[in-house]
């Protein structure tokens, strides 16, 4: 009877720790999971499917100017001269729907910078539009009905014919990296949103270290126990739990519309951010602080150093590197936050990229949540790839902070 | 430039006190502290007025700008004279942009300009007298028996100080600005209306002589929505949470722990949005052709579905405070336990897990806080409609999607629409500041019981 | 009892060595422990005499760098067979800490706990009763009969440690292992404690770890001297204190070192 308890016991024993061990695999799992949808889901991001294009400009009249010239048309007529038999106008008009719209542009920015190609004939590399893409990267199931894919029969021929003639490449997307948004898939990238988001986090740096660092040394070491630092204390504290999005109205209601701000910009964004990682950096610093023996500050004072002295020479050197480390993961937080940043405007359509803080701009994050907005499919990809390259961005930024704390940190 | 003229009393200063030193008197404090003293003073007070400047800029420029466009355009609509405005106050600072200007003629170009031109002036000397007359007073004071070095620390004392009333200032900001645009509300919507109304259709009101164009804002199916997608969030969160703390505090050796912890943190690390798009491109239909394969209707933007994503997020929210507050359970009260040959299962649930209670209690209660606060993963995940219901496989909306959008895109700031939002920020806030002062409240009381 | 069984041996150790990481902690244990007697580990800090005492009922397990080698054998069972139930082995062995350490639980709790645990109680009322008769034992029944739904942090130090051996006792342990369980207690709860062990030694196995002398000589009928990680020296109590074979335990005992 007795032995059978300790058996029962064991058991529960050991179904306790399964537990235990199953949701820490689970949550893991779920970490494994994310990435690796998103991993799978932007592969189709990362390359471009380009038509080799025959471009003749030899008979162009020279008194035209280069932004004059009809760039569309010679695409058009190009493209046509590859499917001479197409003569129905509706007929054509799909055809030439399969090459990105974005491409008349490509050609005329080539052509200004190479002036010397006028009067010739070349070939030169236009985009497919997004579907024609997917098709190439084979996300069209061509068993379904026509009516249910993006690309219907005709233009699966002409796709195919196009590949038989070899003249279709597939390249490396370089405008994923070095583009701002756009309305077409195959032309936006996320460089904009990533330079919007390094202004934005730069404005946050340089307002909330040295306020957060200050505050910190000042509760810690200055403040003498009252009724006032207590208040500060519980309001730091909580602020830490605040809702982000509640920092965004609170930058709507007083940055945008109280002072009269612009909507959209970085400096704003920088502010409403700041605001928000100001009781993460006061946190972490204060917690710095406390780390350093009371004995070092009890020498310095001894010697006859001030207060003001014995923080700025012993204890900020010494509580730096956590310092930095609690900044940095304050900063990694506001860099992947996105809601207060949706309601102070920075979620708008913006095409060039920002070059100054008062730059309409968007963030990285809003910039993911834009495109996952969109209907066309291939802004999936996009979106995925955006969001790998956030986490990684992100990742670099917490090793940066693991490093600096393993390498400067001082044990007592 | 005040830079420029901060160095400069600081060099001077510190001379001076040098000199003072070669008269081989003592000093009461260093030279660098009197150089300090001096510029600290020289440049402290014309930074505070530029600041007000700054603050106020758009409302001088204002001043300025309205003159004119009363005398130009009397004819047109309220948009009009903002865009107007706008358009001058960006340009002012350039002559040939306001000479092009469509708005304005040529002599009232130039006269605008004089006048930018003026207040500049005017600013920017004030600016300096004021430099001049403070490092001049301050310079006159330097003595050897002057004690910089106290004054000094005490003007940063006083600077610090104000760096730590932001938090308030934050605070106050944040209350302020909310009761302010909530008390505009309830002059539109009846307070109880608010309240208690379980219809919520705000969309409505596209022609202002519309019937009915006022909308309707019942709060109700907000707030069981979000506590719908809160409840199913903490369901998930809350056992694996704890669980993972529990084999993190009391069975993974130290070596495992500093691998699995940090791992485990990742998860609230990683940006909500891409926990949005995760839910919507990925659970959210496998939810649901899981419900259909069971016979069930379950909507594609499901409250399961955003839910669960959230409760994933949470985890660490869980896990990290729960496991710290374990493991600080004194080590005696564990062996006192295992010596009377408890398992280990035993003493964690009849030992460890009811002395680390309160604190897993703030734990949940700051997770759920931020259950409730969490924007990107509904917006993206959960649905738009109000729907008043306790079903999960349905869809629901929530306090934070409702304040995005209400607030996201083109909006006029007097409607009720957009002041709804600010109704219901103040509402989020509030819970979430009763919820993070009791688990504050509870956390302080479980550290000094065991410190 | 008859005089006869007071001198067998119910724990026997033979060449017990313990390493903590790479570190040995303790060389070549040998040492009998007497059924029914009280027996105390003496020695300066760190020689290794609460590490052994952890030993006997194995809650050295619960360090994982600590390794022990080497048989303790109770009652003919070495405790560090692989088939050994932990759980099982410190349900027979009652151990008492250096600091009181009741569970933030009732009094009532506090001494139920292990009764409960082990099932081995299946009535309210048989468990009361145990209650009682623990409290008892432990001399404590009589301060605390009215406050026993208080939590057990609420006594005073003294009655803390005694509720702890209340704790203890409540198993009906053979053994009761105490790592210096009066190091944190004033003097009168001290004499209170050493009183009650001369009692409890009629019915329980005792092995106290002490760093007074005076107490080892009080309570004790044997004695052990620990000495770097050494067992230098074991005997009655009398004779380790009046004439001791070794030169280090007569240094020690005489206060020369240590």
């Amino acid at each position: 009877m007795s032995n059978q308890n300790f058996q029962k016991r064991h058991r529960a024993e050991k179904r306790f720790k399964a537990y235990g061990l199953i949701s820490l695999v689970v949550a893991a799992s779920m970490l494994a999971v994310i990435i690796g949808s998103m991993a799978y889901k932007a592969i189709p991001a990362f390359n471009n499917y380009t038509l080799n294009l025959e471009i003749d400009m030899s008979n162009q009249s020279t008194n035209s100017t280069i932004e004059d010239i009809n760039y569309r048309g010679l695409l058009r007529d190009s493209l046509f001269s590859l499917f001479p038999e197409i003569e129905d106008r509706s007929k054509k008009r799909k055809l030439s729907k399969l090459i990105s719209s974005s491409s008349s542009y490509n050609l005329q920015d080539f052509i200004i910078e190479n002036p010397s190609y006028i009067n010739k004939k070349f070939y030169f590399n236009v985009l497919f539009t997004d579907d024609s893409d997917l098709f190439y990267k084979g996300y069209v199931d061509t068993s379904l009905p026509e009516s249910e894919r993006r690309i219907d029969d005709d233009e699966v021929l002409w796709l195919e014919y196009l590949y038989s003639l070899g003249r279709v490449k597939n390249k490396i997307s370089s405008n994923l990296f070095l583009n701002g948004d756009s309305r077409e898939p195959e032309v936006a990238g996320f460089f904009g949103a990533t330079i919007g988001s390094l202004i934005t986090i730069f404005v946050t740096l340089i307002l909330s270290f040295p306020v957060g660092v200050f505050t910190a040394i000042y509760l810690e070491n200055f403040a003498v126990k009252n009724r006032l630092t207590d208040f500060i204390e519980v309001n730091i504290n909580n602020l830490a739990a605040v809702p982000s999005i509640i920092f965004g109205l609170l930058g709507l209601a007083v940055f945008i519309n109280f002072f009269g701000m612009p909507r959209s910009v970085p400096l704003v964004g920088g502010l409403v951010l700041s605001l928000m990682t100001l009781p993460t950096i006061i946190i972490t610093t204060r917690s710095a602080l406390q780390s350093v023996p009371p004995s070092i500050r009890e020498a310095a004072l001894a010697m006859g150093a001030s207060e003001m002295q014995v923080v700025f020479h012993h204890l900020l050197p010494a509580a730096l590197p956590g310092i930095f480390t609690g900044t940095i993961i304050g900063l990694a937080r506001a860099f992947g936050e996105s809601a207060p940043l949706l309601l102070i405007g920075m979620v708008a359509f913006i095409v060039d990229i920002p070059g100054s803080i008062s730059d309409p701009a968007t963030a990285l994050p809003v910039q993911i949540y834009i495109w996952a907005d969109s209907p066309e499919r291939a802004f999936v990809a996009k979106t995925s790839a955006a969001t790998l390259i956030l986490i990684g961005l992100l990742v670099i930024i917490n090793l940066v902070a693991v490093i600096l704390r393993k390498r400067y940190e001082v044990k007592w | 430039m005040i830079a420029a003229s901060g160095l400069l009393s600081f060099k001077l200063g510190k001379r001076r006190a040098r000199s003072q030193l070669e008269n081989n008197e003592p000093l009461r404090s260093m030279p660098i502290y009197h150089g300090l003293y001096v510029s600290l003073w020289t440049i402290l007070p014309p930074i505070f007025l530029l600041i007000l400047f700054l603050i106020f800029k758009n409302n001088i420029l204002d001043y300025l700008i309205t003159p004119f466009i009363s005398a130009s355009t009397i004819t047109m609509g309220l948009d009009e004279v903002i865009y107007v405005k706008n358009s001058l106050m960006n340009n002012i600072s350039n002559l040939n942009n306001l000479i092009d200007s469509d708005f304005l003629s040529k002599e009232m170009a130039y006269s605008l300009y004089g006048k930018y031109s003026l207040g500049r002036l005017v600013i920017f000397g004030s600016l300096v007298i004021l430099s001049i007359i403070f490092s001049f007073l301050t310079f006159k004071k330097l003595s050897v028996r002057f004690d910089a070095r106290r004054r000094v620390e005490s003007i940063f004392k006083f600077i610090f100080f104000l760096f730590s009333t932001m938090a308030v200032l934050t605070t106050v900001g944040i209350i302020l600005s909310l009761i302010f645009e909530t008390i505009r509300f309830f002059s539109h919507v009846g307070f109880f209306e608010f309240i208690f109304g379980t219809h919520w259709s705000p969309q409505t009101s596209i022609r202002e002589d519309q019937v009915g164009s006022s909308g309707s804002f019942g709060a109700i199916p907000l707030f069981t929505g979000t506590l719908l997608i809160t409840a199913v969030a903490m369901s998930i969160a809350a056992p694996l949470g704890l669980y993972s703390a529990i084999f993190l505090s009391q069975y993974a050796k130290p070596r495992t722990r500093d691998w699995l912890k940090p791992i485990l943190e990742i998860l609230a690390g990683i940006p909500t949005v891409v926990y949005g798009f995760f839910a919507a491109l990925t659970v959210g239909p496998f939810v649901r052709s899981c419900g259909e394969y069971l016979g069930l209707t379950v909507a594609t933007e499901s409250a399961l579905a955003a839910g669960a994503v959230m409760g994933v997020m949470i985890i660490p929210y869980v896990s990290s405070l729960s496991d710290d507050v374990m493991s600080a359970v004194p080590v005696s009260l564990r062996d006192g336990s295992l010596a009377l040959g408890a398992t280990k299962a035993e003493t964690v649930k009849k030992v460890i897990f009811p002395a680390a209670l309160p604190g897993i209690v703030s734990a949940l209660l700051l997770a759920i806080s931020r259950a409730i606060g969490e924007t990107m993963i509904v917006v993206m995940a959960a649905g738009l409609a109000a729907n008043l219901t306790a079903n999960p496989l349905s869809a629901v909306t929530t306090v934070t999607v409702q304040i995005v959008t209400l607030l996201v895109g083109d909006q006029e700031f007097d409607s009720a629409k957009t002041l709804a939002a600010f109704a219901l920020g103040l509402m989020l806030f509030a819970i979430t500041l009763v919820l993070n002062i009791f688990a504050m409240i509870i956390v302080r009381r479980y550290r000094e019981r065991y410190e | 009892m008859n005089d006869s069984l007071k001198n067998k041996s119910l724990i026997k150790c033979s060449d017990v060595n313990v390493y903590y990481a790479d570190q040995q902690a303790l060389f070549n244990i040998n040492l009998d422990i007497k059924e029914k007697e009280v027996t105390s580990l003496i020695g300066p800090s760190g020689c290794g005499k609460s590490t052994f005492l952890r030993c006997i009922n194995r809650m050295n397990d619960v360090i994982d760098i600590c390794k022990v080698e080497g048989s303790i054998k109770i009652d003919n069972q070495n405790i560090y067979d692989p088939e050994v139930d932990v759980v099982e082995l410190r349900s027979r062995i009652g151990m008492v800490f250096q600091k009181p350490n009741p569970f933030p639980k009732s009094v009532y709790d506090n001494v139920a706990y292990g009764p409960k645990l082990h099932g081995r109680i299946l009535h309210q009322s048989d468990l009361d009763s145990k209650v009682q008769e623990s409290l008892e034992r432990a001399g404590l029944w009589a301060e605390v009969k009215d406050r026993l739904q208080e939590p057990g942090t609420s006594l005073s130090g003294g009655q803390q440690q005694r509720l702890c051996i209340a704790r203890a006792i409540a198993i009906d342990p053979s053994v009761i292992l105490m790592d210096e369980p009066c190091s944190a207690l004033d003097p009168i709860a001290t004499a209170k404690i050493e009183e009650l062990i001369d009692e409890l030694k009629s019915k329980y196995t005792i092995t106290i770890v002490t760093h007074s002398m005076q107490q080892a000589a009080r309570v004790s009928q044997r004695t052990a001297f620990f000495h770097l990680g050494k067992l230098i020296e074991v005997g009655d109590t009398e004779k380790i204190f009046r004439s001791p074979e070794h030169e280090q335990t007569e240094a020690y005992v005489t206060g020369r070192y240590g």
